[in-house]
């Protein structure tokens, strides 16, 4: 078996059975724990509607933030819009999602995807940089923190590096290109990285909570 | 063998003038990524090159390697090159049968004691003891043994003597392995390809005769010459594949603008070799000229690398009931987890009441 085979068969299997199983734990368990009583009387019933507001408000930083952490809020835009366009609309990605849930949508060309991957890239270099100068950021940064970057940046680097045909013969980077989805796909879950998924329920359920105790967050 | 077993003299006696010979010289240097400065010396080369003997031994295949061979240059120059060699056996082609030809196999080896060429075609089934395929009642395993003792060297011609090949796909009933996993003290050259580009196969030979000597392998045993690029590298509808143009199907009209076909399952991004410039017949064009996506036909285990029609990204992984089951599994996992810190909650709350 090739490196590329064993990248694209059973370590990707195990790495998708261990992403679905990782992430139901954590979001069933999530669900379920139990919450305390709030017995105090509500001052607004309309808790959904401040739930789903919440998920929506906190795109934007608040104005009186917004000079102090307009770098980090601009890149970390560019970063995900990047990483999106990235990971959702290279065709070869499509059709790796169309294999796995059957569901597809039209790509866009690959040079535009190139260029979305070198900024992606820039930004997230330009984040880290943030992060290690930073102090308090520095000070309040743990592993999984690092981790998660560089489980992020790993697959968009050789991606690109395979696109390129740069470091080595293509199916060789291809295969580690999978495997540092693989890996990611196994770090998903119990990392940082499951934002990805918690950022709607946990803002939801914040913003519910708020909306009980007449405060708009 | 005298002088007069040289290409030039036979060339002569074909009728193939000097010109198309030097034509021949030039496409083979190109071929091989020579620099045009060498094409007299690989001229001066065959002209006075000897025949050496060549033992073609036939296993587990379906004769596409010669077809492959036999079709496509005769009565090319390419062809003669193996009128330049001395082709001892080989049971296609020989006109010997039976005795006769084993005798001529028997004769070869012993007169070219550690000179003559070994080519192999087809894989070699090895389990219960080779039974699966025989020759003169001698299993291709003993012959292979047998032969390879005294060969200079060896070119497994074919994906099947190159790495196995369609006998070895999955469940392999026959236990059939590549050349080089029986033979490990020879020089191997892999000249894959379900079947080969017959120009590749003479100009491996042509290379050999040339210059006495095996071209440059990769790790795959494979000529770089011939198969240091993909067909990716090479193909003519790869600015369509930047672009993000894709046929969706064969017969859209992405498809009849020829755009890239890597929807429709071309592997040409993972294959080494040589189609998307020596092309087939004669030059002609290749499979994806043709409209139809590259198989992968000379990278090892193609068959198994799953399906033919499914895009390169889909990947190989496994069943939906393992993601199934691996959903059903990390919901019970956060269940009883949820459940135990309740329990434990209301441990502590009853703790506290007393
Ligand atoms: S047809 Fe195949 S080899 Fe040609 S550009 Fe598309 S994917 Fe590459
Ligand atoms: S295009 Fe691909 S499958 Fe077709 S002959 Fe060439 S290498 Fe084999």
């Amino acid at each position: 078996m090739t490196l590329l085979d064993f990248a694209r068969g059973p370590a990707l299997e195990w790495a998708l059975i261990i992403f679905v199983a990782g992430s139901l734990w954590r979001l069933v368990g999530a669900w379920l724990v139990r919450r305390e009583a709030d017995l105090s009387a509500p001052r607004s019933e309309s808790t959904a509607a401040g739930g789903v507001r919440t998920v929506f408000s906190r795109f934007w930083p608040r104005k009186e933030f917004q000079s102090k952490t307009v770098y980090a809020w601009v890149l970390a835009y560019v970063m995900h819009i990047g990483l999106a366009i990235v990971v959702f609309l290279f065709t070869p990605h499509i059709l790796f999602i169309e294999g796995l849930l059957g569901i597809s949508w039209p790509g866009v060309s690959n040079d535009f995807v190139m260029f979305a991957g070198a900024v992606t890239i820039a930004s997230m270099v330009a984040l880290l940089v943030r992060r290690l100068t930073t102090p308090y950021l520095k000070a309040i940064s743990n592993v999984d923190d690092y981790i998660s970057w560089l489980l992020t940046l790993l697959p968009v680097v050789t991606g690109m590096m395979a696109y390129a045909h740069i470091g080595g013969p293509y199916p060789t980077v291809l295969a580690l290109h999978i495997l540092s989805v693989d890996l990611m796909l196994v770090w998903f879950p119990f990392g940082k990285l499951f934002h990805a998924i918690l950022w709607v329920p946990s803002r939801a359920q914040l913003g519910a909570a708020m909306q009980r105790r007449g405060v708009k967050a | 063998m005298s002088d007069k077993d040289t290409l030039a003299v036979r060339l002569r006696e074909h009728g193939i003038s000097r010109r198309g010979f030097m034509k021949f010289c030039a496409a083979t240097a190109s071929m091989m990524a020579l620099p045009a400065s060498m094409i007299p010396r690989i001229a001066a080369a065959l002209e006075s090159a000897k025949r050496p003997s060549v033992i073609w031994l036939s296993f587990q295949e379906c004769t596409g390697c010669t077809e492959s061979l036999t079709r496509s240059h005769t009565p090319t120059i390419e062809g003669l090159i193996f009128d330049h060699i001395s082709l001892d056996y080989h049971h296609t082609l020989q006109a010997a049968a039976g005795d006769a030809a084993e005798q001529a196999r028997e004769a070869a080896m012993h007169e070219n004691q550690g000179k003559y060429l070994l080519v192999v075609d087809g894989s070699i089934p090895i389990r219960d003891n080779g039974i699966y395929s025989t020759i003169a009642g001698m299993t291709n395993l003993d012959m292979l043994k047998e032969v390879a003792k005294g060969a200079a060297a060896i070119v497994s011609v074919g994906t099947c003597a190159a790495y196995g090949g369609l006998p070895k796909a999955d469940p392999n009933p026959t236990g059939a392995v590549a050349v080089s996993e029986i033979i490990t003290d020879k020089p191997i050259v892999n000249v894959p390809g379900c079947p080969p580009i017959p120009t590749v196969i003479t100009g491996v030979l042509a290379h050999y005769l040339a210059f006495g000597r095996l071209p440059e392998l990769d790790e795959l045993n494979r000529p770089k010459v011939f198969f240091g690029q993909t067909i990716h590298d090479r193909c003519y509808r790869r600015p369509f594949y930047e672009r993000g143009q894709f046929a969706e199907t064969f017969d859209d009209e992405g498809a009849r603008k020829g755009w890239c076909l890597f929807k429709l399952g071309c592997k040409g991004p993972i294959t080494y070799n040589a189609c998307a410039t020596a092309k087939w017949n004669e030059g002609t064009s290749f499979p994806i000229e043709a409209g139809h996506g590259c198989i992968g036909c000379s990278e090892p285990a193609f068959w198994d690398k799953g399906g033919f029609y499914e895009a390169l990204s889909k990947g190989t992984h496994g069943s939906a009931e393992g993601i199934a089951m691996a959903a059903g599994i990390g919901a019970a996992v956060g269940v009883a987890a949820a459940l135990g810190s309740r329990s434990r909650q209301a441990q502590a709350d009853r703790k506290e009441e007393v």
